[in-house]
Formats: C-alpha cells, structure tokens, sequence
C-alpha cells in the first residue's frame, strides 16, 4: 500500500468536548460492566450458600486464552503508539500500527475460539449450562466476557477499515478508547479467571 | 472550577427526510420527544388497567364489555377472572414503573433539556442516543406482545418474585411465554437505559458551554446528572437479573428455583436455588429506581418553583447536595423491601438505618422549598400548580416511609393496602406531578405554542383532589389490615370495608377521566394553541433564550457563554426583574 495513502488519515485528540466525551463515555461504560460482573460475582456468592456446589477442575485452555488476551494488550499499545507517531517519513508509524492493530484482532478472535474449545472441553466431561451451579456459573462468566469483547472487535474492525478501507479516517479518541476498552476486558478476564480458581 | 469547551463542529449534519428528522432522529430534541410520547401511550395504558383493576375489586362479577376480545381465557363472557386481575396488576407495575416513570421525566425532559441548558447542541453520541430510544420501543413491543399471546400476561406482579416467575407453566396462567416476555422485555429496557445514561453523564461531563461550571448547571441538569449515574448502576444490576431468570426459564438451570419444589402436583427439576437471590439483585435495582423516578420531579418542580415565585431558593445548592446524598444513600436501602422475606433480622436492622436517614436530605428539600415559598410572589398557573401538588405528594407519601422503614410496623402492614398508598404518593403519583409540571412548563417552548391555562388549571385541582381521595384512604384500609394482591374482597371478613374500596374505584373513574382533558389540551393546543414566544415565563436558563421550538442545532451554530448562575430572579435587569445566564449585564 502507497505509504501517501496513510498521511492524515488520524484525526488527533483536541480540546474539543467530543474528544473528551468519547473517553469519559468508555470509562462510564467500564464502570457500568463493571457494575454486572460485581452483580454477577455477588449471585455466585449468594446461590453457593445453598451448598450443593460441585467443584469443577477450569479447562486447561483457559490459560492459553489469558496469554493469547494479556498478548493483545500489548499489541494494540503498540499499535497506539505507532498511529500516535502518524506524521513522519512515510508514515511507518501508521503502517506499524495497522499491522499491530491486526494482530490485536487476530489475538483477540484466538481467545474466542479458545473460549469455544474451554466449553467443548467441560460439555465431553458432561458439565453443561444447568448440570450444577457452578457449571451455570462458568457458562454465565465466560460467555457474558465474550460477548462484551465481541464490541471491542467490532471496534477493532471498525478501525482496520478505516485505516486501510476505501473510506478513511477517524479521531485519536475513539481509537484510545478502543484501547482502553479491551485493556479492560483482559482486566475483567483475569478477574474472572481469579474468581473462577477460587470459588468453582 | 474547569470550563469545558464546545467542540469545533456540530455532531451530525441537519436531518433531511421523514425519517431521518421524525423517525430515525439523531436530533436529542426528536428523541426527547419520543421517549415523552412512548411514555404517554404507556401511561394511558396503565391507567385503563388500573380502571379495570378498581372495576373488578368492586363488582367482581360484572361484565366488561368487549374485555374479552382481548383475553377469552383471562375474561370469558368479559369478567374479569381472579387470575388476569394478577396480569393486569403486573402490567400495570411494569408500564408505569418502566416505561412512564423512567421514561417521561428522566428519559423524555432529559434528553430534550439537557444539553440545551448546558449549551450543547447535542449529545455527546447521538447514534447511542437514537437507538436507546428504539431499543426502548421494542422492549415496550415486546412486554405489549404479552397481551395478545395465548398464555396471557404474567401474573407476578411487576417485581416478578421468584421461583414464581421462574418455574414456568405449571405456576399458573401467563407464567409460560408471557413471563418470558416481560423478562426479556426489561433485559432489553435495561439496555436502552444504560445507553442514555452513558450519554447524559458523558454530555453534562464534557460539552458543557464556555462559562457553564457544574455549580451554574439549572437544578434539573444536576437531577439528571445524578439521577443518569444511579441509572447506570441500577440498569446494571438489573439486567443481568433478569438473565440469569430466563436462563433458570429456558435453559434449566437453578439460581433461583429451590429444591425439593412441588406446583401444580409436579416436582420442579430444579435444585438449590435462592429465591432470595432474586429479591437482592431486583430491590439493588429497585429502590434506587424510586429516585430515578423521582429525582428528575424533584429538579424540574424546583426549576419550575424558581421561575415562578421570582426569586432565588434558600440555597440551590444545599438542594443539589440533598440529591447526591439522596442518590448515595439509595445504595445502601434495598433490603427494607425484604423486611417479610425471611432475611436476618439483624440486617433488617442494618437496612432500616439508611433507610430513615434519607428522610432528611428529603425533608432538607421540603424544607427549602416552603421556606422559599414563604413571602415569596407565585405565580399562580398550571405548572405551578402542578409542582405544589408535587411537594404534597411528596410529602404525604414521604410521611408513611417513616412507618415502613421500621421492620416492626413493616412486618404488620407490608402485605397491606398502606404500602400501595404509600409507593403511589411518593413515587408515582409525585413523579406524574413532576412530568405534568414539566409539561406545562416546557410545552411552549417544545412545540412552539402555548398550552390553555384555564383546562390545565381544571385538570390540576380534579387530579389533585382525586389522587387523595384514591390513595389517602388506602392507608386506612392498610391498617384495617386489607391485605393487597386480593382480586377481590366481597365475601370475607374484609367485606365491610367495601365501601371505601367503592369510594376509591369511583374517585379512580373521575381522576382517570380528568386526563383526558389533559390529552385533549395537549393535542389541541399542539396545533391550535396561542403561539408561544420565546421566552412566556420569563425565565433565565439556556432554553428560554433560543427560539420556540428550537432550530436542530439549538444555538443556530453559535456557542453561548455563560455568566451568572442560572436563578438571577428579583434583581433589576434589562428586561425586567430577571437576567439570563447568557446575559453579559451585571445583576
């Protein structure tokens, strides 16, 4: 790709009340999930008091899908900085930056399908949605992750087409907030991880 | 404090086509209006079930005509059978709850006042904006759907206890596929709400005008602001509640179903679940939805009172204080909704405390108010009118809470008619004042014409009347011990308290009626009403200084500045005894 085609293609952050909007917006929206998994971690707490739990052994995947996540993280730092880097000699920056941001999303979808093999793994050992609590609970945690990454990878294909599609462009804030975002899911993930050790 | 800066360009282009300016609307003013109108059908509907409820608890055997084309097994021959009286409660609950109180003052005046009266032309993401608005409407199809499906509508009430709601069929009629809808319903009603709080709390944080400090924001914005940040925990909690329902519904797995239950002679193949599980995570939402209900009336009755006694609060401030704190201590209450519910007495205890304690940032309120009150020149209209009925109300609704937060008189009236009386006067009665206050108050400036003062003065003191007749004597029949949720009282020991259950069906007719006066002045003045110049109130907030109905970019491109707080009333100024925010002139 023509490295001219690259140039101007960020919009960065101004003063503007927009810009700051789109970063307040995605830390309230982080406070708001937040807010669900608390609710969500609190009913777990709450319904093993019945005590009829069975301890299921975590799919060994899962450990994988953490560095595959955890790798992501770094990779759409990295992808950040180059687009930040946007105006110089042919704009390398930027093109780095697309490549990390591919990656982001190449990472980002292994942990999905990770995620698929950790279910196809408990369903071969007979643990499904409703066999105990603390199966339900596992589906409940790892999907309701999932389906909240599915917006940052939208948010991720939204930025690769617009860094390499026919229409280009975007602000410097929504791509930070893409990536604080999914900083947050890894966050989240390690967090659901930690609770999922201790109490399934 | 930081002045925000506007940005550079407005956030979408002027809206061309039907659709794109009346449908599909970016615009937060056509969304505003929306939401209003989503809530005025649903409040129209709540009221002609409440109707049908009043009818049945007096003339349990009497036809209603016609009742069963809508529901041949729920009203066969058109009488209202024990069990649709339970559907028709939990739609009354859950239309007025969800889709009038939340909608019409925080959802509906939020959006279209909002980012006007911090200077903004719009908010902060208008795409959210649009689709909380449709995404409230199709949770609002598919609770409706509920009506028109052979199942029926739920029959457990608009809190939907489990295992009631959560085992199905064999529980009772509309508990299939109709207690499916309602959950999916209010997943789909959180999600829509916790896109407009995203939105209301990013544009008060980051688009407000040059000059526009937090502490010269109108009280309603600060009643939106808050009331946008209890939304968004409250919706968050709430919706993965009812997830986790229709999970124990549809998929069979058991948060909250029990062992060991028998309905309907069939043992349920569900085990160890927490019916408890479910209250904790519905009254984490639920109480905190009283204030989002409630909040809102709160700004907008003090806004109203302001412009119309011409003079300053006491303090606005300590006012915007009462409502975080009110917003603060609404986290820690959930549990006195629970006092009957087999919970610890000790953490009975523990929830009583704060419960009483948010008796006095409200009484701080009232306080404010009738002290500002006190001297003060008020002008006498609809609007006002209606924001006194609001202190009333929310007054005598205000005083049963110190009752019922106590778990000892709790245990003897929850299950009463007292607790209907008290949660229809201080939170849905007061906050219908709120929004009919709003009405009269902003009509002019959201359609461009002035509504009649002398139907609105009519339908205040018939609505006024009629509220207390309805719901004062529902208090004494509470502590004559009528329990609630009976569809019918005519032939038990309750039977001579029937005369006041006739005395309230009646007034119920008669104030039901009386808003059709209000729909009538509405739509007529709509399109036939005097037009309405810019500023009729003579007021002092952003919106009066724009035009009557505004331009879809607010401030015609321009960025006001802002120079005064926003209640410069009795002071000597070029117009008159008031300066506008946006007005350079020393008060």
């Amino acid at each position: 790709m023509a490295s001219s085609n690259y140039t101007q293609v960020v919009v960065p952050p101004g003063l503007g009340g927009q810009d700051r909007a789109s970063r307040s917006g995605i830390w309230v929206g982080i406070f708001a999930i937040t807010m669900s998994f608390a609710a969500f971690t609190s009913a777990l707490y709450v319904r093993q008091g019945s005590g009829d739990g069975v301890h299921i052994v975590l799919p060994p995947i899962l450990y994988a899908n953490t560095i595959a996540l955890l790798l992501s993280s770094f990779t759409i730092e990295m992808s950040r900085r180059g687009i930040a880097r946007e105006v110089g000699p042919e704009a390398l920056g930027l093109r780095r930056g697309t490549d990390w941001l591919v990656a982001t999303l190449i990472l980002g979808l292994a942990f999905v399908a990770g995620q698929y093999q950790a279910w196809r793994y408990l369903a071969a050992h007979g643990l499904y949605l409703a066999t105990n609590s603390n199966s339900s609970f596992f589906y409940v945690f790892t999907a309701m992750h999932v389906l909240h990454l599915f917006g940052g990878i939208a948010a991720l294909v939204y930025l690769i087409r617009r860094l390499v599609g026919v229409r280009r462009g975007f602000r410097q804030s929504l791509f930070d907030a893409t990536a604080i975002y999914w900083h947050f899911m890894g966050v989240l993930w390690l967090y659901l991880l930690l609770v999922m050790s201790v109490r399934l | 404090m930081e002045e925000a800066t506007v940005q550079p360009a407005h956030v979408h282009a002027p809206p061309e086509g039907f659709i794109r300016k009346h449908v599909f609307s970016l615009d937060h003013k056509v969304i505003g209006k929306q939401y209003y109108g989503l809530a005025l059908v649903a409040v129209f509907m709540g009221m002609a079930l409440s109707w049908l409820m009043r009818f049945h608890l007096v003339w349990p055997n009497t036809k209603v005509p016609g009742l069963n084309l809508l529901s041949s097994t729920g009203a066969p021959g058109g009488v209202i059978t024990p069990e649709y009286y339970l559907s028709l409660m939990t739609m009354h609950g859950t239309l007025m709850v969800f889709f009038v109180l939340t909608n019409a003052p925080f959802a509906g005046f939020g959006n279209y006042f909002l980012p006007i009266q911090i200077g903004a032309e719009d908010m902060a993401f208008p795409r959210f904006n649009m689709m909380s608005f449709w995404i409230t409407f199709i949770a609002f199809g598919v609770l409706v759907l509920a009506f028109f499906i052979p199942d029926g509508p739920p029959i457990s009430g608009w809190t939907a206890y489990a295992p009631l709601s959560a085992v199905g069929k064999d529980a009772g009629p509309g508990l299939a596929w109709g207690q499916s809808l309602w959950a999916i319903s209010i997943a789909i009603f959180c999600v829509g709400q916790l896109l407009g709080s995203l939105n209301f709390i990013a544009t008060t944080l980051d688009l407000r005008t040059k000059g526009m400090t937090f502490m010269r924001m109108p009280i309603c914005t600060w009643a939106w602001f808050i009331t946008s940040a209890i939304g968004l925990l409250a919706f968050a909690v709430l919706l993965p509640a009812c997830l986790l329902l229709l999970l124990d519904r549809m998929a069979g797995t058991s948060f909250f179903i029990p062992s060991g239950l028998v309905i309907s002679d069939h043992l349920q193949n569900h085990a160890g679940g927490s019916p408890l599980l479910w209250q904790h995570l519905f009254w984490f939402f639920g109480h905190p939805e009283v204030y989002i209900a409630i909040l809102p009336a709160v700004g907008i009755v003090s806004h109203v009172l302001i412009t119309n006694m011409r003079k300053p609060l006491l303090s606005a401030k300590v006012i915007i204080y009462s409502m975080m704190s009110i917003g603060f201590l609404s986290w820690m209450v959930w549990g006195h909704h629970m006092f009957v519910s087999g919970m610890n007495p000790s953490s009975s205890l523990l929830f009583s405390f704060p419960t009483l304690t948010i008796t006095i940032p409200a009484t701080i309120i009232t306080l404010i108010w009738l002290g500002s009150l006190y001297g003060a020149n008020l002008q006498i209209n609809a609007a006002s009118l209606f924001a006194l009925g609001f202190v009333s109300m929310f007054v005598s609704g205000g005083v049963s809470g110190f009752f019922l937060a106590q778990p000892s008189i709790d245990i003897y009236l929850h299950a009463t008619y007292f607790v209907v009386g008290h949660f229809h006067m201080v939170m849905g009665v007061a906050a219908i004042f709120g929004i009919l206050s709003g009405t009269y108050f902003w009509f002019p400036k959201m359609s461009g014409r002035m509504m009649n003062e002398t139907l609105g003065k009519l339908h205040f003191w018939i609505t006024f009347i009629g509220t207390y007749c309805i719901f004062m004597p529902f208090h004494y029949l509470g502590m004559a011990g009528n329990v609630r949720r009976y569809s019918s009282f005519v032939n038990d020991f309750m039977a001579p308290l029937m005369p006041v259950h006739k005395f309230i069906s009646i007034a119920a007719f008669v104030t039901g009626a009386a808003q059709f006066i209000f729909l009538f002045n509405l739509i007529y003045s709509r399109f036939r009403g005097k037009p309405a110049p810019e500023n009729p109130w003579h007021a002092t907030s952003l919106e009066w200084s724009i035009p009557s109905p505004p331009p879809w970019n607010n401030f015609g491109g321009k960025h006001p500045v802002i120079y005064h707080d926003p209640y410069q009333y009795g002071v000597k100024g070029s117009k008159g005894d008031f300066v506008m925010q946006d007005s350079p002139e020393q008060a």
